[in-house]
């Protein structure tokens, strides 16, 4: 392993920046967040960052390392360095920079307050029973850290900036994980379908491969979801008997 | 004066981790209007990294568990420091508040018979941990969060409050700035809770998030409220000790509920050296390694190994083993789980699983871990009213990690997590009755001026000190002298240093502007961590005994007349004082759930 890395990192805010290179002595094991920590403690107090955990539990750290979104807790430096010892870090692109590596995401808490919570029956048996078998499902999707990498990477989200139009990864998942929870009976379908724009997904799984709880978020939820809706609201026979029932 | 934003509420609560949104979904459901405000984004707070499960007397396990034996097995794990009645409210409740969770779309593992499953931890006579995996935190705050959203609740994320605003004695308020853009924001509040969790960052290994300077317990100490067992810090077991970039992180005690078991550098499993055996837990325990090894199977008919004792003694153990010359290559304990096979481990211990393999190169599930205690858990904190959570200012409650009183000597794991729960409920509840009867206090502008002068001071000192050289400085000395073992000497010794610096903080500097400054943030937090220091180091120093996670080498023995006191730490006018109480009273009809057991 090599004793020092450089550091490129984005140093800017929301009226633009440019990158900033900084060396680091390394140690074992060290991790991007461990350098970007040891900058702001030796070198420039400064530079701005989220993070708490530091062990991949709580996604406060995301960035593109390399143009990689990945978390920074989780990328080991002696992976991330290229041949002359060079990594680069950037804010995530499908968010407004608010401080170097800090991003505005404050669209995906808004968009999660638009989502009716789970509604179990009041006449189910209490207390609740589940089997482990049918609550697996719901459990995959609920092991999301709200890293947003996946909504960073979604490219309807990043290139073509339909946020009014697509909810994004991390909330077809939770809607997935609340649809397959077995207790629950709201009705969420119609939103799926509309609002939350289920349809805008082509499934280039770009989401699924940078979830770092590797949680498969295309195949399991988005997948299925789109089933769903097409079951409920695309089945010929109950398009014809919306119809009649429409006419009386 | 500097402009500032001002909010009103019925109630303000402080923090945004499990105790703070338990609390404002309590304040909400009375209709009354509550915002909180939280130094992360919402959903990052520390209570998402516990990991091995909520401690609730469910039953689910064929077992003749109940509240009463969660009652008896916490006092017992605390040392009998601990408020009893603060300890029965809580072994009560625990079982609604974690059932309550189920409602409100949490989804635990489940056991054949469809009920939550319960999994075995250290103190826990009975298998008691409702959990999900070893993710429980992250199940549990997010659990909430969706419901205090639905509720539509107001939060103020990453914004940090630094001073509590008093009229009259009474709560008025919070002020403090917001991270992103540096203004100031001031709070208005009829009642005010705090629940602004631990404050283990002010060690070098700890693991612990940077949000974890105690800023709320500081705070209440300088509003006029007590802090009470400051000296018990606890030391969990099991931290990552290599690569260094992982040193300090958690490694959940459902490994070892699990079957993990402790190996020292030779090989041998040391916690069956019955020198490690505290006489409160003899008998109890399987005697053999063959016997731990039959209980996995047959939790009726054997003991459980004695890698299930309490934190602090299996800290203390593994201290031992280490200075006695048996430790491992980089200085710690060997502990494995492989033989469980790598099936069940993946399974149950998944968060584990990809941690080691992924930040330590190491595959659990063929190799053993190296681990060594890390700083961990407050057990001390904010003195409150059992049934309220009321502080000494009328107003100010506290709930969750920054309280004290309900752990006493030593917290079992798994309690934390229904802590903040059941008392999240119960300071919400408490504050909205308040509120319900009470008025806005005035706000005096003076006050807030000064606040003002102690937060930008850093921006106008020059070539001063750097928060993080004194930070690390800090954290160098309570790593050696208030850690596991203490002396008078040690203590002292840190005590100084801890002077040295908070003198030094008047010298302070910070580069750069105020939009999300890093090193601005960590000038305030850190007089708030040398407060704190403080207060542990000196209740430690007069705490002249040994007893749960305060062991003493040179006062090693457990005295029964320290066993009748707690420590209090008060503010008159601007020093520190600390001084003794007596433990309440435990009545009768508690007295006897604990003389069952000695029977």
């Amino acid at each position: 392993m090599r004793d020092r890395v450089r550091l490129r990192i984005f140093r800017g805010d929301a009226s633009g920046g440019a990158d900033r290179e900084y060396e680091v002595a390394t140690f074992p094991g060290m991790v991007v967040l461990d350098a970007v920590r040891a900058i702001q403690a030796e070198q420039d107090g400064t530079l701005s960052c989220r993070w708490n955990c530091k062990a991949a539990k709580c996604g406060s750290c995301s960035a593109e390392i390399n143009g990689h979104p990945r978390l920074m807790c989780k990328t080991r430096v002696a992976e991330a360095c290229d041949a002359s010892g060079v990594i680069r870090v950037q804010p995530i692109k499908t968010f407004p920079v608010i401080k170097d590596l800090v991003t505005d995401v404050s669209w995906n808490y808004r968009i999660a307050e638009t989502i009716e919570p789970v509604r179990i029956p009041e006449d189910a048996e209490r207390p609740l029973r589940m089997q482990q078998a049918d609550v697996a499902r719901s459990q995959e999707f609920r092991k999301c850290i709200e890293c947003f990498l996946c909504q960073t990477v979604c490219h309807v989200l990043r290139d073509h900036a339909r946020k009014g139009h697509y909810f994004g990864p991390r909330f077809m998942v939770k809607l997935a994980s609340l649809d397959m929870h077995p207790l629950d009976s709201a009705r969420r379908r119609p939103l799926i379908r509309s609002k939350a724009g289920v349809g805008y997904c082509n499934i280039t799984k770009c989401c699924q491969d940078v979830c770092p709880e590797e949680i498969g978020i295309t195949d399991n939820a988005i997948i299925p979801l789109k089933e769903r809706v097409a079951d409920e609201f695309y089945d010929p026979i109950r398009m014809l008997l919306r119809k009649l029932r429409r006419r009386t | 004066m500097e402009d500032f934003a001002t909010h009103e509420y019925d109630v303000l609560v402080i923090g945004a981790g499990g105790a703070g949104l338990r609390a404002a979904i309590a304040v909400l459901e009375t209709g009354l209007q509550c915002g909180v405000v939280c130094k992360s984004l919402l959903g990052k707070a520390h209570t998402v990294m516990a990991e091995g499960g909520a401690a609730a007397a469910l039953g689910n396990m064929q077992e003749p568990d109940d509240w009463r034996v969660h009652f008896r097995d916490t006092m017992v794990g605390g040392a009998y420091l601990n408020n009893p009645r603060m300890v029965e409210l809580f072994a009560h409740e625990a079982i609604e508040r974690v059932q309550e969770l189920e409602e409100y779309g949490a989804v635990f593992d489940r056991t054949p018979e469809g009920l939550i499953a319960q999994r075995p931890f250290g103190g826990h006579t009975y298998r008691r941990l409702n959990h999900v995996g070893d993710r429980t935190g992250l199940e549990l705050i997010r659990t909430l969060q969706d419901k205090a959203v639905s509720l539509h609740v107001p939060v103020h994320m990453e914004a940090t409050v630094t001073r509590l605003v008093t009229d009259a004695g009474r709560i008025a308020g919070a002020f403090g700035y917001d991270r992103v853009s540096g203004s100031f924001v001031l709070f208005r509040a009829k009642a005010v809770i705090l629940a602004t969790g631990g404050w283990g960052r002010m060690y070098r290994y700890t693991s612990n998030s940077w949000e974890s300077t105690g800023d709320g317990a500081a705070m209440a100490l300088d509003a006029g409220a007590d802090l009470i067992d400051m000296e018990m810090m606890q030391f969990h077991p099991t931290g990552m000790l290599w690569p260094p970039s992982m040193r300090g992180i958690l490694v959940t005690e459902a490994v070892r509920g699990e079957g993990g078991v402790l190996r020292n550098g030779k090989g041998e499993r040391f916690m069956f050296n019955p020198d490690y055996m505290p006489a409160r837990y003899r008998g109890q325990f399987a005697e053999t390694p063959e016997e731990g090894a039959r209980w996995l199977d047959d939790k009726a008919r054997y003991r459980r190994p004695p890698e299930l004792l309490p934190r602090d003694e299996v800290s203390r153990a593994i201290y031992k083993e280490v200075q006695a010359g048996r430790g491992t290559e980089h200085g710690g304990a060997h502990l494995d789980v492989s033989h469980r096979g790598a099936a069940y481990v993946r399974r149950k211990l998944p968060a584990m699983y990809d941690q080691f393999l992924h930040l330590g190169g190491v595959d659990i599930t063929t190799e053993p871990m190296e681990i060594y205690p890390t700083v961990h858990y407050t057990m001390g904190g904010i003195r409150v009213e059992p049934e309220t959570c009321a502080t000494a200012v009328p107003g100010l409650y506290a709930a969750g990690e920054c309280a004290g009183g309900l752990h006493g000597a030593n917290r079992l794991g798994g309690n934390s997590l229904t802590d903040i729960l059941v008392f999240g409920k119960r300071a919400g509840d408490a504050a909205a009755v308040f509120a319900a009867s009470a008025t806005l206090g005035a706000v005096d502008e003076k006050l807030l001026a000064e606040e003002m002068d102690v937060l930008l001071a850093p921006f106008s000192v020059t070539d001063g000190e750097s928060p993080a050289d004194l930070g690390s400085e800090l954290q160098e000395a309570m790593q050696s002298g208030a850690m596991i073992e203490r002396t008078q000497e040690g203590l002292e010794a840190c005590l100084a240093t801890i002077r040295g610096l908070q003198a030094r903080c008047d010298r302070l500097s910070v580069p750069g502007g105020r939009t999300y400054n890093p090193a601005w943030h960590a000038a305030r937090d850190l007089r708030f961590q040398l407060r704190l220091s403080e207060a542990i180091v000196r209740s430690a120093l007069e705490r002249r005994e040994s007893r749960g996670a305060q062991w003493r080498t040179d006062c090693p023995a457990t005295d029964p007349a320290w066993g009748r006191r707690n420590m209090i730490v008060r503010r008159r006018g601007a020093e520190v004082v600390v001084l003794q109480t007596e433990l309440p009273e435990t009545p009768p009809h508690l007295q006897a759930i604990l003389d069952e057991a000695k029977r």
